[in-house]
């Protein structure tokens, strides 16, 4: 049985014709997997790569390199924030922010809250310190930001 | 000087409708590649030489210089590369650029690859930028659209496909090799140059990799002309024959303890001083300045005395810094730790060493750990010497590692413990212990 659903299967043929290295699709793919399914498992690892004429440990390589991927054991949560501690923003009180957060919702960095809601994650520069302190929530920057802001999306306030 | 400058990156910013293409066109865009396919691809690339246009990634490298290393009697693709992989701390400038105005981006992406004959052009992308994302995907869908991408554009015979390629939070995607090899879809191990990549980059075939800022200014170029981009910033300087010059337009980047912190365009080599404090409203709280970093992080510190240096290409590098970089000012205040600041840019670069030179691998996590213990409060002199071992052991220019992360990572610890090692001798030697902040530690 697949484990990739065929709406994915679909858009790797359209994705396919803009390389000329079908191994090129790597990060494209598990980007839609793991936003329609939170991780990428293994038996999708498994799946992609039959598809890209590679072995397994290729993908596994690629996507353990970046840290940006879960697999099955560590799914995301509906939400994932991203707390940024970088320089502008530790100068302008990011790591206090951090630290609130995580008390407040007794989480540590890469925990999911339990209701499923939020993953939390700290981030090196967003690319937004004329912001700082900010975040990163799925793939939109929000700047500026403040504990309670965090606090509302991990209760699904939002 | 730069309080009447009028900027041409950052004119349409905050202009209704700023993004679409209707609103390009009304406000003149797209005469560049007008410009352009009225000229034969050598002579662009010839035009671009002499404007002398440096690279706004980082390096600095004359742009047109680089298009003409592309080997002659080239058969099969040619790829460009757009790095948008922006992720020195500070640095903010292409996202603002994306985001606000991308049709002027993308016209100088046609108008290098028209020069450079490329087939392909790979627009690679943080993977944070969702917004310059969707912005960008538009943009080109419009361009599509209207004859300004695919087949025959503008009649001009040329054919050009760009495609949008996302990143996955990783530092070193945006050294050029790195760049390539996560587009190919593997880990960003930085590749040993030479072969540099315009003769073997992406896919095996000749690249051209450029910064989204320079693609910007090559479109203002082509627009505006050679002498109009001649007439901002510092002219090269004429006892040396190896300076290139700092000419045209930069957006600066101001973050950290001022009031305003902001992305400014101005002429290059701008003070530090006038920046803070005619551009970012000062610094905060009436406090001073202890440090800034004159260009992200990587470039190192210029000290409180060092304010009046001017950020054109050679002025970081004349008060001891890397260089100019991406030309993000990050502001230190006066009650600031630099035990602490130098903490967290070693932390950064342990974090982000991509692990395969020994030297960077090692000296990234080791500076991180020692000056984790200094700031424990259990430091000795002997942790500054080794820091200062360090940071001479490892980078390109002493020539032990692959690509230059570890030059950046090496600079800040040479520039901290040479300008303010009083404050780090005074540290250790109180037996003062920072607030733990452990959680940001982590990871
Ligand atoms: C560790 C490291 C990270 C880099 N990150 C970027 C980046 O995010 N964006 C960028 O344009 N250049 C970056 N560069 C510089 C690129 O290698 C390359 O010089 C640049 O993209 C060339 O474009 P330009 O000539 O238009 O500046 C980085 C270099 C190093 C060593
Ligand atoms: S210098 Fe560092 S980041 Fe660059 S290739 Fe070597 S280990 Fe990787
Ligand atoms: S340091 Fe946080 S966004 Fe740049």
């Amino acid at each position: 049985m697949s484990v990739l659903p065929d709406s994915i299967k679909h858009q790797v043929s359209e994705l396919a014709k803009r390389y000329p290295h079908k191994q090129a699709l790597t990060l494209p793919i598990c980007h839609l997997v793991q936003q329609e399914s939170r991780c990428v498992s293994r038996a999708a690892m498994v799946e992609i790569a039959e598809m890209l004429d590679l072995a397994p440990s290729q993908i596994h390589d690629t996507l353990s390199f970046y840290g940006f991927f879960r697999d099955e054991d560590r799914p995301l949560g509906r939400k994932r924030v991203w707390i940024c501690r970088s320089l502008p923003c530790m100068l302008r009180g990011s790591e206090e922010l951090l630290t609130e957060v995580c008390q407040r919702l007794h989480l540590s960095p890469g925990d999911t809250t339990d209701n499923g809601e939020m993953t939390l994650e700290v981030a090196e520069c967003l690319g937004a310190c004329e912001g700082a302190p900010c975040m990163l929530v799925d793939d939109e920057l929000l700047l500026n930001v403040d504990a309670d802001q965090i606090v509302q999306l991990a209760e699904g306030n939002s | 000087m730069s309080e009447s400058y009028q900027p041409v990156l950052l004119r349409r910013v905050g202009r209704p409708d700023s993004t679409s293409l209707k609103s390009y066109l009304a406000d003149g865009g797209y005469v560049g590649l007008r410009n352009a396919i009225a000229k034969k691809p050598e002579e662009i690339v010839q035009l671009m030489i002499e404007s002398a246009l440096r690279g706004r990634g980082g390096a600095g490298f004359l742009a047109g210089m680089k298009w003409s290393f592309l080997p002659k009697n080239n058969t099969g693709p040619i790829y460009l590369c757009v790095n948008g992989d922006e992720s020195e701390p500070g640095t903010f400038n292409n996202r603002v650029l994306i985001e606000e105005d991308p049709h002027q981006i993308l016209e100088g992406i046609v108008i290098t690859s028209y020069a450079t004959k490329a087939t392909t052009a790979y627009f690679y992308l943080r993977y944070e930028y969702g917004r310059c994302y969707r912005t960008l995907e538009k943009a080109i869908q419009e361009m599509y659209a209207n004859n300004l991408l695919g087949k025959n554009i503008l009649g001009s015979g040329y054919a050009l496909d760009i495609y949008l390629h996302r990143g996955a939070g990783a530092y070193i995607c945006g050294e050029e090799t790195g760049l390539i090899e996560s587009l190919e879809g593997k880990r960003a191990w930085p590749r040993i140059k030479p072969p540099f990549p315009a003769v073997e980059g992406a896919f095996r075939r000749p690249t051209v990799v450029n910064n989204v800022e320079t693609m910007a200014c090559v479109t203002h170029i082509m627009d505006k002309g050679i002498a109009w981009f001649k007439s901002i910033g510092i002219p090269r300087d004429p006892n040396n024959p190896r300076d290139a010059g700092s000419y045209g337009p930069k957006l600066y980047c101001i973050s950290g303890h001022v009031n305003k912190p902001g992305l400014v365009e101005l002429p290059l080599g701008v003070t530090a001083r006038e920046l803070i404090d005619k551009h970012a409203g000062g610094v905060w709280k009436g406090r001073a300045a202890k440090a800034i970093v004159p260009g992200g992080i990587s470039m190192g510190f210029l000290s409180a005395s060092e304010l009046d240096t001017p950020l054109d290409f050679n002025g970081p590098g004349r008060a001891g810094c890397l260089g100019l970089g991406t030309a993000a000012v990050i502001v230190i205040d006066d009650a600031t730790s630099m035990i602490d600041v130098l903490y967290n840019t070693c932390r950064f670069f342990a974090h982000e060493s991509c692990g395969q030179c020994t030297p960077c691998r090692e000296g990234t996590a080791w500076s991180s750990k020692i000056l984790q213990r200094i700031r424990q409060g259990h430091g000795t002199m002997d942790d500054l010497t080794t820091l200062e071992d360090i940071s001479k052991s490892m980078g390109t220019i002493p020539g032990t590692t692959i690509c230059g992360l570890a030059d950046g990572a090496a600079w800040p610890i040479k520039n901290a413990l040479k300008k303010f090692r009083p404050e780090f001798e005074e540290y250790i030697n109180s037996g003062q212990k920072s607030e733990s902040r452990e959680l940001a530690i982590a990871h």
